[in-house]
């Protein structure tokens, strides 16, 4: 066992986790957050994919010991009062159809936009496929997921 | 996942003295690969000594034509490195399909050549540079590096601190990625300079990555996707599976490293 510390959508927290436990694991059972989903067990879903340190990560591909001293925001920690303008745009679009996917979803867009808005780049649609490589969704087909993201790339 | 022992090293020393410590430990880099493979219980550490923040492992330094890079570094730093792609662009190129966001977020060069997956991006660019691949202990040819699939070099505990290559005046690296885990099935480093022209081929070969040396002959008197119409690639040495047989993928081999020869151009 050894004790983790991290602060998760701004909240601080610390617990004694067994080494192998996984940063999913931890943010789901531990905090009771589970809007974080695990799609997987192969890493390539990312309906897990959190913000680690500002950058987004698979949290089913990463131990809970190596966040120790992270800033953790998963998708219960985007919206304000307001919906964050990437759930507004996947609420427009109907960027979703049963909703497994989308925290990922979610996490992946705001992530890609603000690294394209950091490098002054634009985030066209191929860029938006490209990007969305790590995320699967099994409804939606991505056609409107895109379109939110495109969405919101406006509104950040 | 079989329970572990975690430890951060410092630094190489710190990793070094861990693992010599640890019944059965392994390093533990960005984990792309590892955890995974922890998971589905193909791997079982008694001990995870993690190098992602070892201090003397990160980092880039291009001087001259010279890049070196610490194998704790990440795909998404190397892609997004515009040091490194003032001279050398194909290997951002490289790392910047690697995979999909967050895996190029955690993964790192050293866990990539460590691992030699005969579908990973990274030990193609590492042969066709004629990279070093520097260890706490030693410097190893690329050449010598990669001995067969996911099989190096490298000694027991011995850990991998950067690599380094001279920048070509010409190269690239065309990939066909596997459409659903966008591994290689096939990806061709191409690069080119005074030293002549080396090939070095991913992803197809059914012991890993290799040379392309009859590639590099025609290449070297006349650099030109045209100048490989007359070759064939024998594909009794290609990997053959569910997604693509060996008659495929020899095919792919020589497509492939002609997109690159033009991108390299
Ligand atoms: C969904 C997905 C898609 C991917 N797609 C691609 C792809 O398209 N192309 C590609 O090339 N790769 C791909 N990868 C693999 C990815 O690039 C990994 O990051 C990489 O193979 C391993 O690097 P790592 O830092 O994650 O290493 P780890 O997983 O931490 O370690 C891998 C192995 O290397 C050893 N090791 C790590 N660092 C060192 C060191 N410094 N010295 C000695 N040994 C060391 C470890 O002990 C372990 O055995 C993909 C992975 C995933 C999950
Ligand atoms: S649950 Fe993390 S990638 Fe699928
Ligand atoms: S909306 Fe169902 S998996 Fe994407």
């Amino acid at each position: 066992m050894t004790t983790v510390s991290m602060t998760v959508n701004g909240k601080a927290v610390s617990s004694d986790v067994e080494d192998r436990t996984l940063l999913v694991d931890f943010i789901r059972e531990q905090l009771r957050l589970t809007g974080t989903h695990v799609g997987c067990d192969t890493s390539q879903c990312g309906a897990c994919v959190v913000h680690v340190n500002g950058t987004a990560m698979k949290s089913c591909t990463m131990l809970a010991v190596s966040a120790n001293d992270a800033d953790i925001t998963t998708i219960e920690g985007v919206a304000n009062d307001d919906l964050h303008p990437m759930q507004k745009a996947f609420n427009d679009n109907h960027g979703l159809q049963c909703g497994f996917c989308t925290p990922g979803m979610i996490m992946s867009g705001i992530d890609m936009v603000n690294r394209y808005k950091a490098e002054g780049k634009k985030l066209d649609e191929t860029a938006i496929r490209h990007e969305l490589e790590g995320n699967i969704c099994r409804c939606t087909g991505y056609h409107n997921i895109v379109k939110s993201i495109s969405q919101a790339a406006g509104e950040m | 996942m079989h329970n572990t022992t975690y430890h951060k090293a410092r630094n190489a020393a710190d990793a070094a003295s861990l693992l010599s410590g640890a019944e059965d430990g392994t390093l533990l880099a960005g984990g792309q690969t590892l955890i995974p493979t922890m998971k589905a219980r193909l791997a079982a550490p008694t001990d995870l000594v993690d190098v992602s923040g070892a201090s003397d492992m990160r980092g880039i330094i291009v001087s001259g034509n010279r890049v070196t890079i610490g194998a704790a570094t990440t795909h998404a730093e190397v892609a997004g490195s515009s040091e490194i792609r003032a001279v050398c662009p194909s290997i951002c190129d490289l790392a910047a399909n690697i995979g999909d966001p967050a895996v190029r977020n955690r993964g790192t060069i050293g866990g990539s050549v460590a691992n030699n997956d005969p579908a990973a991006d990274y030990p193609a660019a590492m042969l066709a540079l004629g990279a070093t691949i520097q260890t706490n202990t030693r410097e190893i040819a690329a050449d010598e590096f990669f001995t067969g699939m996911f099989d190096t070099a490298l000694d027991e505990g011995e850990i991998i601190t950067g690599v380094s290559f001279t920048a070509p005046a010409k190269g690239a690296y065309a990939k066909f990625p596997n459409p659903a885990s966008r591994y290689a099935m096939c990806g061709v480093f191409v690069a080119s300079g005074d030293a002549g022209t080396r090939v070095a081929i991913t992803g197809a070969g059914s012991d890993g990555v290799f040379r392309a040396t009859d590639m590099e002959a025609a290449l070297n008197s006349n650099f030109s996707a045209s100048a490989l119409d007359g070759l064939s690639v024998d594909a009794a040495n290609m990997l053959s599976d569910i997604h693509g047989d060996s008659a495929y993928r020899a095919n792919l081999v020589k497509v492939m490293a002609k997109r690159a020869v033009t991108g390299a151009g």
